[in-house]
């Protein structure tokens, strides 16, 4: 073996040992610093002759990255270790709980009027609003109801102080239809529309509330018949609740600003002590729901409201929003949706992405 | 209404069963209520003859009988009714039976070791009256075996709501007619009593108002015995709900719920003078037969003698001629009044009664004369006594309405194709008469009627509602247009942006406590409801706030530490006209702790003013505003800490938002614990977006990077950092993109009066980077800005 050879050996077996990244860089100026045995081997070769140096060369090169490499190789070695060594004192304990972002909540009334919206629009039924506070013109006599009229003690009507300056009682609306009067003064016929909102009744007991919500659909137009008003209303439930089994029974019954007059039910069954809707009422284990009166608009609340009733004629219809909610998402209380509880908004309150679409289906699935 | 298949039957020759009746009546729009059949409840009682009676071995008070049920072999039955005996006729309940009283199944039993095979029952036992002093005695011809249900009379008793434009159908009779119409069987012609008449009527009889009364029939009938009504009027009054009274009362009760026709019988004894209908005068009072005083006005029709009112028309009769059980002579009354009249007296007495709600609807104005006969038919044949002859005071309506009517509108408008034989069948079934060329006249009675429509709502209700066939509405072509407005796709984008941003969506009620709403009332008057159904929703809300501060309340009072609630709705104001002015607003509540405490974050902290500011910016970016343009300023408004709250404002006048801490005043007023932060956005005050296009400018980003440099200025104390901000954002608008606060610090190494405020000012160059030049340049038009609101640089 050769004095180069027991240099190297040496070396190398240093470079193995040294146990951190200042030790292996002692090993590399001892080796291949300026003065480290390496660099003056190298040097001894400018003094040699041709043939010595095509001699000693090889052996001295070879060294030398022998060495640089096993420094390399220890260097990353000892690196890795430290990181590792670091990290491992860096460990967490990701049991710990983190903050929750605070989550919302969209009411199901707000819910149910963007289910309805979505639906309605396919029709081709824009919505319409129209004020709570109205007078007794918009809310009955335009409506086909004067001051005589029995239905109007029906209503169950909350009546402010004043009056407008045309000398009419001021009221709280009783249903959406005065929306009915002003969208057809306002835009004539043709017209699709459905309104909802807040409607009040001075009424109160476990399944009534002083306020509650409504949504009216009116369809006037040439040739809309009662069997326009069926598929619309069957269209319509079919695409809220998701289920092609909606059967509806129409009644006859009487509103004023309808001639003819029709109360619809829905057929359901029972499951598990809750409605579902679906199947026909007759079938066994079925029963027939009320779910809103409609009928052909009365051809004097299309004069009220200036249209030509030789001209044009249609239909509308009611639906308690709040009722249809509660039908399709399972609340059984109908107090709680004015309460304002956390609790409950969080439990039957929808997520905010929860948009209703058509093409993912309008309902939000529990 | 309620009445009994009999009653029906009375009226109606039909095989039909209940439920058919019963889906007939849905199907013509008498909407079926409830069907109760007594005999469900007496099933397994029947007529049985007890045989033989002997005493009870070991039990003094009880007896063994044998007892005959018409099959089989008679049974053993142990009694302790003392009346049992041998050879009377009663009612068994066999074992299996459920005795009505105590809900009690009867069942073969062991009796003091006796065998016992079933129960003799009393009349309180069946539910049938109060007597339980022993069994029922039956008569000796009644049939032993029979089922006691049948042999008794129980009959299944129907209930309808009829709507009110049908007065016609609230007697038994019009159901009857409408039921025959729909082919469930024939109308029988009314039983008519008869009767002699003899005698002019002793008493005058009059109308002063022909417009309130046009009509006022009457007789007198002398020398009638009041008393029990006999079991069949008493059951018919039972199955109707009706308690029976005497047999004069129930008389008039049985004409108005049989045939839908009011009557008034008075005591001629009680009487004065002539009988007139009259307007009342103005004061003048009347007891009723609800034993209440009734004080009138001349709006008001009344009967009255020479000394005073005795009924008011078509309400209710007076307690002072009402007849009693010594009543012999009696004034029978059947007048036609102006349903209109009837109506608004009924309101302003708030006095309602099974008369005006027919008055009021309209009694059929051809049934005068028949209803007087029929009365006076069944009076004299059940009381006795001698009729005079009627008296008729004025005349009824008689003028028949006539519609020209086309066949062809029951397909266009009813959707239904019904041949016009079919369709002249249904509406002469129901009275109307067919003329030549499709003119209608209708009968008086329905005064629902008032054009073509209406005949085809009677055509398809009878013809068969469920016959009207699906038709889709016709569609436009392609893909349906959007149809929201943009106040519409603003509350949606609002109510899912509160809600993502942890809010809970409330719907509170749109009135509140008078004084909840006083507390947040705004120079307008509020809108106060002249009959709320509660003191607490009597005044209708001008903020959001009050309704979700209680709402934040009640979670408070549950225990809960926080409570983020919004909800959008409408605040109410007034209008020049008299009416209202809706505003859209949304209003939100931070009460508690916004955040919990934590192992990273330590103790709980509060709600501050900061988050309410931040949450109505937020809201505001997602309706829309421009909230880069919006001003901090003050006005909040008293229900907020004056120092610790701001309106959010696009220009000076325009407020889109206020935000900020409630005032403590406010949160003890409605009881709740704070500090809780609000925020009321106005929706109607957000512009609406400019552009409607669809594609956005070109995207050019700034070719040379932004510089920034930091300021630290001494300002005064009170100083708002915003006009700080303003103002340096001001020294070159065209290079400052942005200024933003990071540190503001008063206390130690700052002056008395003074405060230190550092900003990050963003300079984006242009064509070419800055040099150091154009860099103190700008510096010193930064501080110069500055300089003017009393800042300087600090050292």
């Amino acid at each position: 073996m050769t004095e180069l050879d027991t240099q190297k050996q040496a070396a190398l077996a240093a470079i193995a040992d040294a146990a951190s990244l200042d030790a292996l860089e002692e090993q590399r100026l001892a080796a291949l610093g300026k003065k480290g045995w390496v660099s003056l081997a190298l040097k001894t070769l400018g003094q040699m002759n041709p043939e010595e140096r095509t001699a000693a060369a090889p052996a001295i090169q070879s060294a030398r990255a022998e060495i640089a490499d096993a420094i390399e190789t220890k260097k990353a070695a000892l690196e890795t270790a430290a990181l590792e060594a670091q990290l491992a004192r860096e460990t967490i304990d990701l049991t710990l709980p983190t903050q929750a972002a605070p989550r919302g909540s969209v009411h199901p009334v707000s819910q149910v009027m963007d289910e309805l919206a979505e639906i309605f629009a396919d029709l081709g039924f824009a919505v319409a609003t129209g004020p709570e506070i109205d007078d007794d013109w918009h809310n009955f006599t335009a409506l086909n109801m004067d001051e005589t009229h029995p239905a109007r003690a029906m209503h169950d009507t909350f009546y402010f102080p004043d009056q407008t300056s045309e000398g009419r009682e001021i009221l709280l609306r009783t249903h959406t239809s005065p929306v009915q009067i002003r969208s057809m003064l306002a835009q004539g016929a043709p017209i699709r529309l459905i309104a909802p909102g807040r409607v009040y009744r001075s009424d109160s007991d476990a399944t009534h509330t002083p306020m509650f919500h409504q949504v009216e659909g009116l369809v006037v137009d040439k040739d809309i018949h009662l069997g326009h008003l069926k598929w619309t209303l069957e269209t319509f439930f079919k695409a809220f609740f998701e289920r092609e089994d909606i059967v509806l029974r129409l009644r006859p019954s009487y509103f004023p600003f309808t001639e003819p007059s029709v109360e619809v039910d829905v057929g359901y069954s029972t499951e598990g002590g809750r409605r579902v809707v679906g199947g026909h009422g007759d079938a066994p284990g079925h029963a027939w729901m009320e779910l809103g009166g409609s009928g052909m608009v009365n051809c004097r609340v299309l004069e009220f409201a200036g249209i030509d009733p030789d001209e044009y004629q249609g239909f509308a219809f009611g639906l308690g929003i709040d009722r249809i909610a509660m039908l399709k998402y399972g609340m059984n209380d109908l107090r709680a949706f004015f309460d304002g509880d956390p609790r409950w908004l969080a439990h039957y309150g929808f997520s905010p992405f929860d948009q209703p679409t058509l093409s993912a289906g309008v309902g939000a699935r529990a | 209404m309620k009445f009994s298949l009999i009653w029906l039957k009375d009226h109606l020759e039909t095989t039909a069963t209940v439920a058919e009746i019963c889906d007939a009546l849905n199907a013509i729009g008498l909407e079926v209520e409830g069907v109760e059949d007594p005999a469900e409840r007496l099933a397994g009682f029947r007529v049985a003859h007890v045989l033989t009676a002997a005493r009870h071995p070991d039990a003094d008070k009880l007896q063994v009988l044998t007892v005959d049920t018409g099959e089989g072999d008679p049974l053993q039955v142990v009694c302790g009714a003392p009346n049992a005996r041998a050879g009377m006729k009663g009612v068994l309940g066999l074992p299996g039976a459920t005795v009505p009283a105590n809900g009690m199944v009867l069942k073969k039993s062991a009796i003091r070791g006796v065998e016992s095979n079933g129960m003799m029952c009393s009349v309180r036992e069946l539910e049938l009256g109060e007597d339980h002093d022993g069994i029922i005695e039956l008569p000796d011809d009644a049939p032993v075996g029979t089922s006691f249900a049948d042999y008794h009379g129980a009959s299944p008793v129907i209930e309808v709501s009829v709507t009110p434009n049908r007065p016609d159908c609230m007697g038994v009779y019009g159901i009857a007619r409408d039921l025959a119409a729909k082919g469930l069987g024939t109308l029988k012609p009314i039983a008519m009593p008869a009767f002699s008449a003899a005698g002019d009527c002793p008493v005058a009889i009059r109308t002063d108002d022909s417009a309130g009364c046009p009509a006022f029939y009457g007789r007198v009938i002398t020398g009638v015995t009041n008393g029990a009504s006999p079991d069949w009027l008493q059951q018919r009054l039972t199955s109707a709900g009706q308690r029976s009274i005497s047999l004069l009362v129930d008389l008039t009760n049985y004409l108005m719920l049989g045939f839908g026709r009011p009557a008034h019988v008075y005591d001629l004894a009680k009487l004065q003078g002539a009988v007139v209908a009259r307007r009342a005068k103005d004061g003048e009072q009347v007891l009723a037969l609800n034993e209440k005083t009734y004080t009138l006005d001349p709006e008001m029709v009344v009967i009255a003698d020479d000394n005073q009112v005795h009924d008011i028309a078509g309400i209710m009769g007076g307690e002072d001629s009402g007849v009693s059980e010594t009543t012999t002579d009696v004034l029978l009354e059947i007048a036609y009044f102006d349903p209109a009249r009837i109506g608004a007296t009924g309101r302003k007495l708030g006095l309602a009664s099974d008369a005006r709600t027919r008055f009021e609807r309209g009694v059929d104005p051809e049934f005068l004369d028949t209803g007087l006969d029929l009365l006076t038919g069944l009076i004299v044949e059940l009381a006795g006594g001698t009729a005079s002859e009627a008296v008729r005071a004025g005349s009824p309506p008689s003028n028949a309405k006539v519609i020209a009517f086309d066949p062809g509108l029951t397909l266009r408008l009813g959707g239904v194709e019904v041949g016009e034989e079919e369709q002249k069948s249904i509406l002469e079934s129901l009275g109307f008469t067919v003329g030549q060329g499709w003119q209608i006249t209708c009968p008086l009675r329905r005064l629902d009627i008032e054009g073509p429509a209406d005949l085809v709502e009677e055509v398809v209700r009878i013809y068969g509602l469920d016959k009207v066939a699906s038709v889709p509405l016709p569609r436009a072509e392609g893909v349906a247009r959007p149809t929201a407005t943009p106040q519409q796709k603003l509350e949606r984008s609002l109510r899912r942006a509160a809600a993502a941003s942890g809010l809970h969506e409330a719907v509170t009620w749109s009135f509140l406590p008078e004084w909840a709403a006083e507390h947040f009332a705004s120079d307008q008057p509020l809108w106060v409801l002249a009959n709320p159904i509660s003191e607490d929703m009597k005044a209708m809300r001008p903020s959001l706030l009050p309704g979700l501060l209680m709402a934040a309340k009640r979670d408070a009072d549950r225990g809960a530490d926080t409570t983020r609630l919004f909800e959008i709705g409408r605040r109410y104001f007034r209008s020049g006209n008299g009416l209202s002015d809706e505003k859209p607003t949304l209003g939100t509540v931070l009460a508690g702790d916004k955040a919990e405490r934590g192992w990273q974050s330590g103790k709980a902290k509060v709600f501050d003013a900061y988050d309410a500011k931040a949450l109505a910016l937020e809201l505001l970016e997602a309706a829309g505003a421009p909230v880069t343009n919006l001003m901090v300023m003050g006005d909040a408004g008293a229900q907020f800490h004056p120092g610790q709250s701001g309106t959010l404002r696009l220009g000076p006048k325009v407020v889109l938002a206020r935000f900020g801490m409630v005032h403590p005043a406010t949160l003890k007023a409605f009881d709740v614990d704070g500090p809780i932060a609000a925020a009321e956005l106005f929706l109607d005050a957000i512009p609406a977006k400019k552009s409607a296009a669809f594609a956005r400018p070109g995207f050019t980003p700034p070719a040379l990077q932004a510089v920034t440099r930091d300021f630290a200025f001494l300002v005064p104390e009170t100083l708002a950092a915003g006009d700080l901000v303003r103002a340096v954002q001001g020294a070159d608008k065209a290079v400052i993109s942005s200024v933003r606060v990071f540190d503001v610090f008063a206390g130690a190494g700052v002056p008395e009066g003074k405060k230190s405020v550092a900003i990050e000012v963003t300079m984006q160059p242009g064509e070419t980077s800055f040099k150091d030049a154009d860099l103190k340049t700008l510096a010193e038009k930064i501080v110069a800005a500055a300089g003017k609101l009393g800042a300087e640089l600090r050292g």
